[in-house]
């Protein structure tokens, strides 16, 4: 895969009619980007340097609930099917699309199929996908990793190298008993995936269930995740991305940054607000605005990734 | 485009002890929430302590053989049976919730919509800690005499 211009990946069309407008009033080339949030702008031209090869986008889902049915969402599989929708109508196709857990509600295998089946009309380069606790609700994973098993290791985790940055997928929603856990076999994985790789590579680390304690009360949170974020302390960069909260929030702890993201299917309440983290019904027509998807760019040089989440459309 | 991220394990190396890195609850954190803008502080207690004790064993404990699994909680929290009793849980929760156990044999299926009533016979005396394997903060004892 070759992206003519990776910067593109953030263009929206209104952007590309004012670069329009813009060059031909300026005669000179002008790119617009969005990254972070933060719109920047550029000359291209002669002597521009040409985009570097480490510079890419990947798109983060998470939390369809595919069997949900309940009233905070009559109809997961469409909204799953909006959020698959609008990743394969971005300007740019994402290097891949990772699901960050809850697949399903119920962990049958006719809901994994369905997943399964929707997750191959995504116009990515590959998708990855690791489980939630729903997509272990009555074994320990083994019906999942029968559909989404390949390639893993342990109860379904994995790690990769791609375009000059290392990501690691952690597996934290087998045999709970509070919170999120990892366990002393994915923590010596993990200690011996990470040794080989330098303190200059970009790291980004999938889980489910939060690494950092956000609410945990509520089991939003991992009791080995120390351990395993000890690992990471000698890295330039981390970034973090889970999901299992149903809402977006940022923290940063010194080197890590961590972003949980929007689900697909409902959205959970703050955390502590109210009793327990059951299924928020909105007000009608203002369901997607809690749904979303996410695009992570990695700039080289840039400290984490540049973040852009979006709501699903109305 | 491949990924290669099946590669054989890194040798396991004994994971050394590693200086507690205090991760402090989320002062200072934004919530971006899509609907509401305002940011919210929570003031969470520090995580990664093993668990604690179930809140429920701080309940006097309850004689009856049936709990139910409402709005997130089992109730009563804390019961007390003579060995020999079945214990039935049933969940009146729109949420899918189960009924596990490491300190009695005790795994229930995903109890939602028609099939949501579990049982289990408990037979030697002692107190049984459990919680829901789908959300763990859920906890319950079952206290079995002889």
């Amino acid at each position: 895969m070759n992206p003519a211009n990776p910067d593109d990946a953030f263009n929206s069309e209104l952007s590309r009619r004012r670069f329009l407008r813009h060059a031909a009033w300026a005669g000179a080339a002008v790119a617009v980007t969005v990254t972070g949030g933060v719109v920047t702008s550029k000359v291209l031209g002669q002597g521009s340097p040409a985009p570097k090869a480490e510079d890419f986008t990947f798109v983060q889902i998470s939390d369809s609930h595919i069997g949900f049915t309940g009233a905070a969402n009559p109809d997961v599989t469409k909204t799953f099917q909006s959020a698959i929708d609008l990743v394969n109508g971005l300007p740019a196709r994402p290097d891949f699309v990772v699901h960050t857990g809850d697949l399903t509600h119920y962990s049958t295998n006719e809901q994994f199929d369905q997943v399964k089946q929707m997750l191959s009309t995504l116009r990515t380069g590959q998708v990855l996908v690791l489980p939630g606790e729903h997509d272990s609700t009555d074994d320990t994973g083994e019906k999942y990793r029968q559909f989404f098993g390949a390639g893993t290791q342990g109860d379904g985790w994995f790690s990769f190298d791609h375009r000059g940055a290392h990501f690691v997928a952690l597996v934290n929603t087998i045999n709970l008993q509070k919170l999120g856990h990892l366990g002393p076999d994915q923590l010596a994985w993990l200690q011996g995936d990470l040794k080989r790789v330098s303190s200059e590579t970009p790291l980004v680390v999938f889980s489910h269930i939060p690494l950092f304690a956000m609410y945990p009360d509520w089991g939003w949170g991992t009791d080995d995740a120390t351990t395993a974020l000890g690992f990471m302390r000698r890295f330039g960069s981390v970034t973090v991305l889970n999901g299992h909260v149903h809402q977006l929030m940022k923290k940063v702890e010194g080197n890590i940054t961590f972003h949980t993201a929007a689900p697909t299917a409902y959205p959970l309440p703050h955390g502590g607000d109210g009793p327990a983290p059951k299924p928020v019904v909105v007000p009608a027509g203002q369901l997607h605005q809690a749904l979303g998807i996410r695009q992570a760019h990695l700039v080289p040089g840039r400290h984490g990734l540049a973040i852009a989440d979006q709501e699903l459309p109305s | 485009m491949s990924f290669p991220f099946s590669r054989p394990a890194a040798l396991a190396a004994a994971i050394g002890t590693l200086a507690a890195v205090g991760l402090t609850a989320c002062g200072g954190a934004t919530h971006a929430g899509t609907k509401a803008a305002a940011a919210t502080t929570q003031a969470a207690p520090a995580a990664h302590a093993h668990a604690e004790a179930p809140a429920a064993a701080a309940q006097p404990a309850v004689a009856t053989s049936a709990v139910t699994i409402d709005n997130f909680s089992f109730m009563p929290a804390a019961i007390k049976v003579k060995a020999g009793t079945t214990v039935t849980w049933t969940n009146s929760d729109e949420e899918p919730h189960s009924v596990v156990s490491s300190e009695e044999p005790m795994k229930s299926h995903t109890l939602a919509g028609p099939n949501n009533t579990f049982m289990h016979t408990f037979s030697k005396p002692g107190t049984y800690h459990y919680n829901c394997g789908i959300h763990p903060f859920m906890h319950g004892t079952v206290e079995v005499t002889a």
